[in-house]
Order: C-alpha cells, then structure tokens, then sequence
C-alpha cells in the first residue's frame, strides 16, 4: 500500500456561521500522485485547496501532512506550496528573483540558489527568458514561472488552483502535458484543482468529484467516466443519456426497464436489482449507433433498436454529435469518422435514422435523483 | 493631417501654456533678476547687478540655520506622516467602509486652513485646552509646547497627513493582496510578505506621497509664523521677514532660489523614479507584440 500523502478526516468548512463551503470532507491522497478536485464553480474545491495550504482553517474536522496534524501550522510553515489561478508573480521582481524568492527567505548560500534556479529553468523551459519582469511574460510562459517558483523549495505537496484558466485551448492542452511531465520528474504529490472535466480526466490518477461542498464520487478517470455514482457525476463528466424506470423483468444477466420516455429497453444488470424497483441508467452518448437501415439482430445478443428522425448534428471533424427525437424525446449519438470521405452513408438533418445499442453498454447509477448538472 | 493635429494639440494647450508663462515662469523670471540686484533704501531694487544677496546669505550663519532647521522640520513631518499613513492607508484601502473613512480623511478640508491653525493655538498654548487640564491635575508650571519646532512639526503632520494618506490609499487599494498569499505560501512570515512584497509594489504611492507632504512642508510659511514663534521659523518665514521687516528684496529672492532649488532636487528624485517606471510600461508593450510565442 501507498504511503499517504495529504489526509482529510471529516473535514468541514462553514464561512460566517451560515454557508457550508465544504461538508464533512474526507480524502486520503496518496504520496506521488496526481489527484484532482473537479466539480462546477462554488463547490467547496479551492476551500479544500486553501485549507491544505492553510489560508483557511477548517470549522471542524483534521488535515494531516505526511501523517502530521497541520491544523493550525502557519502556511510558511507548511510543505505545500501554491501555484494560484492568476499565478500571483511578484510584479517588482524579474523571474529568476520571483523563482528565487523562497530560497532567499531561506538565507539560502548564494551559490545554492542559482543552482535549484537554474535547475527549475531548465525544468520549465524559461532559459531566456530568466530576466525578464513578469508583465513581459506571456501567459504560458508566467504560468511556467509560477510552477518552477512553488516547486524549488522542493515542497511534499504542489497544489494548483485552477492553472490553466486563463489560457487558451490550444496552450492549455500544451501546458498540461508539460504539467504532466513536470509531475513525473518532481514526483510529489499534486493537487489540481479545475471546474474543468477534461483537464482533471487527462492527468489524474485519482479524480475526486465534487458538488455544494460535498465528494460526491472518488475514483480514476476511468471510473468516474464509465461508472458515475449518480446523475450528476455521469453529467458532470461528459454527456450522457438517461433512461429512468421500473424494473419490468429480470432474465439472467439482462433486465428489461419500463422507462417512461422510450418504452421497454434491455438494459445490463451489473447490480442486483428487484422487480419493481426504481431505476437510473446512463448511456454514454458514444456507445450509441446510428445508422439509416435498421440494424441486424443476431441472435442472442440483447441490442436496444429505437427509430427516430435526426434533431440536430454538431459536425466536429474527428466525429459528429447527434441528437435523434424518438418520439416526444431524445437520444444523444456521437459517430466517430474512423474512415476517410467513404466512411457510410452520410446521415444529416431530418433523416430517419436508427439509433441502436448493447444492452451491455449502459450503467446503472447507483444513487437515485442525484440533480443533474446543468450547463 | 499630421500637422493639423499637431496645431490642434498647440491651441488646446495655449490657455495654459499663456497661464503658467503670466503667472508663473514671468514672477520666477523676475525673482531670479531681484536676487541679483542690489538693495533700494526704501525697499524694492536697483543697480547695479551684484552676488551680495547670495553671498552675504551664504556667509551668515544664521541663515544656514534657519535653512538646516526647515528641511530637517520637513523631514521629520515627512517621516512621521508615512508612519501614520502607511498603516491609516492600509486599514483604509483593506477596509469594508473605505468610503466612510476616506471621507472623514477630507473632513478636514472644509475648514479653512487658518482656522485650523488657531485651533491648534487653542490646544497648545499657555492657557490652552492641554495646558488647563494639566493644572487641573496638579502640575505647578505650565507646559511651553507653543512656539517650539515640536510644534510646528505637530500642526505640519497634521495639516499635511492627507496628502501622505491618499496616495498611499490609492495604491494599496490597487495591489493585490494574493501577492501576500503567494509569499506565505513560499515561507514568508506576515511582515516579511509586507517588507518584500507590499512595500516594493506600492513604492510610487510611497514616493508621490513623500513628495507632496515634503515639498508644502519646506514651503511652510504659516504654520510655522503662527505656532513656531523665533524658534520654530522656517525658510517661508525668513523670506517674508527679508521682505517686509527688513526690506531687502533681494536678500528674500535669493532665499526663495534656494528654496526653489531644494524643492527641485526633490522633484527630479521624484522624475527619475518615474521615468524608470515608464520605461517599464514601454516594454510591457513591446513584449504584447512578442507575446505569440509561448
């Protein structure tokens, strides 16, 4: 087993005696690892991240560092340093002074500093650029010096609050590799925290996912993605269908659902479930065929065959999302281009469709009601 | 069309322009010419040109004095009004009522200078508000704290302590308190984050407020003519004593080019510091056209 890095043990945070930020938290986040709190804006994420460095004290509730209590430690006294959301780069200091900047309160020998400095530089690819104030940095470039300045005092734990934010696309995707790649070399802990669900899915190896203070799923990318624990996570986290209903009739390892939108569908038991019972499904909107001629049934497998007329496409080169109106309601496809130009027929608006399934393919939620994310 | 901008810019510029030549640049003009002549019987000037004005100051100890004295008040009031200004504008520029105490920062204003003073009178002199209270208590001799430099000083920070405040507010009120964060972050204690990183960000508050409690300081004539008596008098008061009492215009023209000179300096300290920040702003702008590469 892992030695842990940062523990929350029921750790709860109420601002001005009424608002709950976060309640009753608890994580155990492992030495080395790059773990993620995701969840929309005004979820309790930074709070939990501004606990650990300790600008907030939690109302109740204990966090330990390296097995250590740290309620109460000062922040400069903490081994975790921050990188911030607008990286907060000291405006009067060039970067290798910005960089420098923890060494000198360390009194640290001259010679000393400008070797973790230069090492940091490399790290982060700034040669060049060593001189230079911060309002002369561009924005990939200050996010690049914020990193290298939290991580040479070589902290147990780097916590990053929303980093890329502020970037566009194109240089987030980029940073985040290099983030990756910094978190190999270094090999501590990192805590990123991001309202972002690709960012926390692409470089996590745990993704804590949060709503109204509260985890509402722990898991790997993977899990979260194809297991979500209810509704909100499995829409928090990419696109999703619903199917909710009773259970009509159990047959081995299949089960056939009364929903009230689509009428009866094959749905994989993959937990127990009794007749009658009240259920939620959610079906990734990829797994989901579409096609103009009604599929071919072979026998024994259990394949959901609904008819429906194209609503919308959303043409994004690498695949194009549908969504189909099957009766009163709508299925969400999303057909991956995989050949070039003479792929199949080409489906567009208005065309009567199948949208098809496994019934292997779905998940059942294992929380009822939980709200669905709205965007 | 470059030209008729340029003629625009000219005519927009000329009521000022015509303002400070009058008013400003023509009485310097002739100030400095008084200072180089020689001294009318009954007051005024006439030839020929001389250096006696100059050299008859220079050489008079007294004079040297009263010179020290005013830029060592001014210094002082200078020093004391950024120890209280620093943490009023702090609290001010963090607080959740700035506006409430911003306003009560200007109050003062309303009341006409003057006024001010002779209420400081009130307060300090022989048979003042602090001198009747101490009787009261017991104490035999009252207390001489009118007609002292203390107290020029005094009535100085006073008058002069907005002036420190407001800048000071205004730039402490721009900075971002993350930085602090940042350096707690990175092992800075409280002060340190102060000392490392608020101080250095708010230097041009730090200055513009050292220039315009300074310079009105080392300009002090009324202040010191109504509560600093022989003891506490200043340049300003010297210049007028040359003027009226003893009539020598040339004498108190050659005074207010010293003056002039001293306030110069400061500002110059003040133009090269800005003149580096400026120099700032300039690359900040090069670099957005550099600001493609990553």
């Amino acid at each position: 087993m892992k030695e842990h890095s940062v523990v929350l043990s029921n750790v709860t945070k109420i601002f001005d005696d009424s608002f709950t930020a976060v309640d009753n938290v608890s994580l155990n986040i492992e030495q080395g690892e790059f773990f993620s709190l995701l969840g929309p804006s005004g979820c309790g994420k930074t709070t939990i991240l501004r606990m650990i460095a300790g600008f907030e004290d939690p109302s109740s509730g204990n966090i330990t560092l390296g097995g250590k209590n740290i309620i109460g430690t000062p922040p400069n006294e903490r081994e975790v340093n921050t990188v911030f959301q607008n990286y907060a780069l000291f405006p009067h200091l060039n970067v290798f002074e910005n960089i420098a900047f923890s060494l000198r309160l360390r009194r640290e020998p001259e010679n000393e500093i400008k070797r973790k400095v230069k090492e940091m530089i490399d790290l982060t690819r700034l040669s060049g650029h060593v001189e230079k104030m911060p309002s002369q940095l561009s924005g990939g470039q200050k996010q690049r010096v914020a990193i290298a300045r939290a991580l040479v005092g070589r902290p147990t734990v780097l916590l990053l609050d929303e980093p890329l934010a502020a970037l566009d696309a194109k240089l987030r995707q980029h940073m985040l590799v290099e983030l990756d790649t910094i978190h190999d070399e270094v090999g501590i802990t990192f805590i990123y925290v991001t309202h972002d669900q690709s960012e926390a899915m692409s470089i996590s190896d745990h993704v804590a996912v949060m709503n109204e203070g509260e985890v509402i799923q722990l898991g790997t990318p993977f899990e979260v993605y194809e297991s979500p624990v209810n509704a909100f996570v499995a829409n928090f986290i990419g696109e999703t269908n619903f199917f909710t209903g009773k259970v009509d009739r159990v047959e081995n390892e299949y089960f056939l659902l009364d929903t009230e939108r689509f009428g009866k569908i094959w749905f994989y038991k993959d937990m127990d479930v009794r007749e009658g019972q009240e259920i939620q499904i959610s079906l990734r909107p990829e797994k989901v065929k579409i096609t103009k001629d009604k599929p071919i049934v072979p026998e024994g497998v259990k394949l959901n065959v609904l008819k429906g007329v194209v609503d919308e496409t959303i043409y994004l080169g690498s695949q194009t999302k549908y969504t189909v109106a099957v009766g009163q309601s709508y299925i969400k496809a999303f057909k991956q281009h995989v050949r070039y130009l003479l792929d199949e027929v080409i489906i567009s608006w208005k065309d009567n469709v199948y949208v098809w399934w496994f019934a292997d393919d779905s998940y059942v939620l294992r929380e009822m009601g939980g709200v669905a994310f709205e965007e | 069309m470059k030209s008729k901008r340029d003629l625009a810019g000219f005519l927009l510029s000329m009521p000022g322009v015509l303002w400070l030549t009058v008013f400003f640049l023509i009485p310097y003009l002739i100030i400095i010419l008084y200072s180089f002549l020689t001294s009318g019987i009954y007051g005024g000037v006439e030839l020929p040109f001389t250096f006696e004005a100059y050299t008859r100051m220079l050489g008079n100890v007294g004079y040297w004095q009263i010179l020290w004295k005013t830029v060592w008040i001014s210094m002082i009031s200078t020093v004391i009004c950024l120890g209280i200004g620093l943490p009023t504008a702090y609290f001010i520029a963090t607080s959740k009522k700035s506006n409430v105490f911003l306003t009560l920062v200007i109050v003062p204003f309303w009341t006409n200078f003057l006024v001010r003073i002779f209420g400081w009178m009130v307060i300090l002199g022989r048979n003042g508000v602090i001198n009747s209270f101490l009787q009261l208590l017991g104490l035999a001799e009252p207390l001489a704290l009118m007609y002292t430099p203390g107290a020029v000083i005094l009535v100085i920070v006073y008058m002069y302590l907005p002036y420190m405040i407001l800048p000071l507010y205004s730039a402490i009120e721009k900075f971002d308190f993350r930085l602090v964060e940042a350096a707690m972050d990175l092992g800075a204690t409280r002060t340190e984050a102060i000392l490392k990183v608020l101080l250095p960000s708010i230097k041009g508050g730090i200055i513009a407020g050292i220039i315009l409690v300074f310079i009105p300081a080392l300009g002090s004539y009324a202040i010191p003519d109504l509560v600093g008596g022989t003891n506490g008098a200043m340049l300003g008061n010297l210049i007028a004593r040359q003027l009226t009492v003893a009539r020598n215009w040339p004498s108190s023209s050659a005074i207010s080019m010293i003056f002039l000179l001293i306030s110069t300096l400061g500002l110059l300290f003040y133009m090269r510091i800005n003149k580096v920040q400026s120099k700032r702003r300039l690359t900040i702008r090069e670099s957005y056209m550099r600001e493609e590469e990553i």
